[in-house]
Formats: C-alpha cells, structure tokens, sequence
C-alpha cells in the first residue's frame, strides 16, 4: 500500500528532509502478454488505464510511452477546462469529464489544483452575441451553468479588459461558465499514474510502439522498442500521433496534425482571476498559480510533427491580446513552444471501436482535449472493457464520417480554432 | 516557419501561402455512384504521414496559382515543388 499524502505525510518527510519519500510508480519491464495495452501515457492514456483497473477490474494492463510521461500535449496545453459546448453530444461529453473533475484530487489522493475561477467567452460582433446567446440557450437546457453578460458585465467580471467602443473589435458581451476554470495539467497525469500504478498497471515509459499486429481482423499484439508484448484490446491513445499508429494497423482516420502553440509571460503578482477567451480575435489568456500569463495561439494550418509553429501565429495572438488588455503592453515573454493536435474535419473528438476486433481509438481532441480528460478516460475505458461504447460516446464513433452524422463544433463552441 | 519556392515567383516566405492539404486525392469520377464509404474515403479520410507527404499549396498572397510539394512532415523539409498535373518525384 502506498503512503497517503496529506498534511501528517508532508510534515513526517519534512523531519527526514524530504529525501524519504515513496517514489509515485514503478517502472518496470513488459510483461510478455497483458489483457490490454494503452499506447500513450498521457492523461487521456494514464486515466484509461485507471478506469479500467478501477471500474472494470483489469489490472493486467499496460501503458506504453514513447517518451515520459505527460510529456507530449498533457504537458504542453494551456490547462482550461470547461463545458460549454452547443450540441447535446459534446455537451454530455464535455459536462461528464467536469464532473469527474470537481471531485478528481481526492480520488486520486493528489492535488491537481483544481480552480473553478470560471472562463469567461467574449463577442466581438452581432454574430458572437447572437451566436453566444444561443449557445448559452443550450447549455442551459442541457443543465450547464452559463449566463450572457453584456459589456458593463464583462468589465466588472475582468476589470482590465479594454471595454472602450473605439477598439478594433469592441467587446459587445460575452458568455460565463463559473463551473469552469484551470487544472495543474502535470499532476493530472502524475495523480493517474499513482492511482493506477497502485492498482497493478504496467506504465512503461521510453517505450515506442514500432507496428501492430494482427491477423486477419483481430489484433494479437504490439511490436516495441522493448520486444513484442501480445495482448487481445489496443487502445491508442496517441493524440498527434494517432494517424501514425493508425497507418500501423492499416486503420483509416480521418485526422489532420497541425501545430499549436502557447506562450507564457513572466511572473507577476495577481492580475487576472478568470479565464478570458476570444475566438472572433483569436486570444485567450488566463493567469497560473506562478503568476504567469498562460496565453493560447492557433494552430498553423499545414500538417507537421515538428512541434514548432510559425512566428506570426504568435505575433497575430499577442496583437490580439494587446488590443484587449493594454495592461499588458510592457510585459515579456518567458517560454513559448508547440505541440501536435489531431484535428478531426468535424472538430470532435473520435472515441470508438474500429473495423479491426480488439483495437480502439481515442483521438481528433484536436486543440482542446485537456478538459476532457477524466471523461475521456473513464469512457474510452468503458468502450475497451465493454466493447462497446458508453452512451456519452457512442455519437463520437469513426463511422460518423460514413453515415454523415458529424458532431460539427466548428466555430459552435468557445473554441478559439 | 520556412522558406517556400513557388515555381513561378521564386523563394518566398511561407506565410504568404495557404496549405491545400494531401495531394493526389482524386475526384470521383462517377459521384452517383459511389458508397457511403468510398465518399467518406474521399472527403474525409487522410493519410496524415509523419515524413515525406505530397501535398498542394497555394500562393495566396502572390500568384494565387495553386503547386504540389513533397514535405518532411517531421522537420519541415522541403523535398521538391512541382506543377499540378505533374507526377510526384520518386522517393
């Protein structure tokens, strides 16, 4: 049994110098065979992975990482969560995994840091107010707080947001989601791996899957860096690199990798205590626990692995910014860098079954899949465990490209594509 | 960010160019005829290679004349520029 942190365990280590404590997972050689293999540890993989061991009782399970854990796009995205989305699909998917979330650190007996500070969507013109209206609508028949708030609203929720009339693109209103907010996204993946690490799961990191293999329709295994591990379920969970996998399995997917990218700025003291986001001029910003500004840039639009972005992706963002917070005007930037989102033509995520007996696919979250997280994993682990899909996500399945019954949140949702 | 070579105005900067996506995607040529699934293969369906991938682009901001390129995804190498109509150079 693993040592329970609270304050007794801090305040014990500390007499010790903290040098005592239990390391958070194992790290231990592949089995030759597991009941089922997830290839990604990153959040979405590593929740997988404790679901099925939690609610479905497979503990001979595996996760196999490439590189670290939570080191792809788990450590990379801006770490907003919310669930405003306009269908009733994304809307159940979405509200699912907030739930999760606002009991998630003591399930997990680790502090993800959780902040409902709320995320606030703003319009800019005619068509975002009506467009926000209607969706806030929605949101509320599907039992999703929203409210629409005009200007006088917006600047008396976020002070420092320029409000004048004489802007480029004023702020006409916007809608606001208290339920939503930020997470720690690292310890998101490290309170996963603890919890299913515990529960028996394999995480083996520095492990690359190199093929699949199957015969005829059924999968038998997974070629890797560290020898051929035979299991009868696959889930890949492999975010931008699902397409890779996919091309493995001979499976077809939809998918596009594009860079995105972030940037934060220097610490300063407390700022701005939200989440702002604007999709008609491109920019979101939100402020960490460190106090640096977390500000989100768009995707560029060509196919590319190499986790870097153009520079005027960036440039347009921070105009963006400066235009709606001159407050900011003098401030540096710290870090920027990108990671690869799997964008799906439907701009929803894929959590389905395939052609091929024992092989599933979680993918297409494309530039917002940190939210989904804790829903994700809990429901893609029912579709493994079940074979079948939960009915969260049964609307997101691969056929939906064949019949024509898309889940279209294009521009629908907050979502600053 | 990189440096793009359009065949008819020369090396220019990439932003001046809109991605067109994998090449080589046929139109069908009988569209009543197709099945659900071969629509879905031809308007959705992607390769999305991690390494030499043939894709279109257009130099929106310039000649506006559409061109294929074959591009190392995983660095952003440019291995070659070709016309439309042309075959892709071998690998």
């Amino acid at each position: 049994m693993r040592n329970k942190y609270s304050i007794f365990s801090l305040f014990k280590n500390a007499l010790s110098y903290h040098e005592n404590w239990q390391r958070a997972w194992k790290d231990p050689t592949p089995k030759k065979e597991y009941d089922a293999v997830i290839i990604g540890g990153g959040g979405h993989g590593l929740a997988t992975a404790y679901y099925l061991a939690k609610k479905h009782n497979m503990q001979n399970i595996a996760v196999v990482e490439k590189g670290w854990i939570g080191g792809g796009n788990t450590g990379r995205n801006t770490t907003i969560i919310r669930s405003n989305y306009l269908w009733d699909a994304s809307a159940g998917l979405y509200d699912h995994a907030l739930k999760i979330w606002e009991g998630l650190s003591q399930e997990l007996n680790y502090n993800v840091m959780f902040s409902q500070r709320g995320v606030m969507n703003l319009a800019h013109n005619l068509q975002d107010v009506r467009d926000l209206k209607r969706r806030t609508h929605a949101n509320r028949l599907n039992g999703i707080d929203s409210v629409y708030l005009n200007t006088e609203e917006v600047k008396k929720f976020c002070p420092i947001i320029n409000t004048s009339r004489d802007i480029r693109y004023p702020v006409l209103g916007g809608t606001l989601q208290k339920r939503a907010g930020t997470a720690r996204h690292d310890a998101v993946a490290w309170g996963y791996a603890r919890c299913a690490d515990e529960m028996g799961v394999d995480i083996i990191q520095n492990c690359e899957v190199k093929g699949i293999k199957r015969n005829g329709d059924v999968v038998e295994g997974i070629e890797t860096t560290k020898g051929f591990i035979k299991t009868k379920k696959i889930g890949v969970v492999a975010a931008g690199h699902s397409s890779v996998i996919a091309n493995m399995a001979g499976v077809r997917l939809p998918l596009e990798s594009k860079p995105l990218q972030a940037l934060v700025s220097e610490p300063v003291k407390p700022i701005i205590d939200t989440v702002v986001m604007s999709n008609a001029v491109h920019a979101y910003v939100s402020q960490s626990d460190k106090g640096e500004l977390v500000i989100g840039a768009g995707t560029d639009d060509y196919i590319s692995y190499s986790q870097k972005g153009s520079h005027q992706i960036v440039e347009g963002t921070l105009n963006a910014i400066l235009e709606l917070y001159p407050i900011f005007s003098r401030m540096r930037m710290l870090r920027q860098w990108g990671g690869i989102v799997d964008i799906c033509p439907d701009a929803s995520p894929i959590l389905s079954k395939t052609s091929i007996k024992g092989l599933y696919f979680n993918c297409g979250w494309g530039t917002g899949g940190f939210k989904a997280t804790p829903g994700s994993g809990d429901l893609f682990a029912h579709t493994i465990a079940n074979d079948e899909p939960h009915k969260l996500n049964a609307a997101f399945n691969l056929n939906r490209f064949v019949s024509g019954d898309l889940v279209d949140e294009h521009g629908a949702a907050a979502v600053a594509h | 960010m990189f440096l793009i070579n359009c065949p008819y105005c020369g090396e220019r900067d990439q932003q001046e160019f809109k991605a067109g996506g994998e090449a080589h995607i046929e139109r069908p040529k009988q569209p009543t005829e197709l099945s659900d699934d071969q629509w879905a293969e031809y308007l959705f369906m992607r390769k999305n290679i991690k390494g030499v991938q043939f894709e279109r682009w257009n130099h929106a901001h310039g000649c506006r004349k559409w061109f294929n390129m074959a591009r190392d995804t995983s660095n952003d190498e440019i291995k070659a520029i070709y016309k439309m109509g042309e075959k892709p150079p071998p690998q």
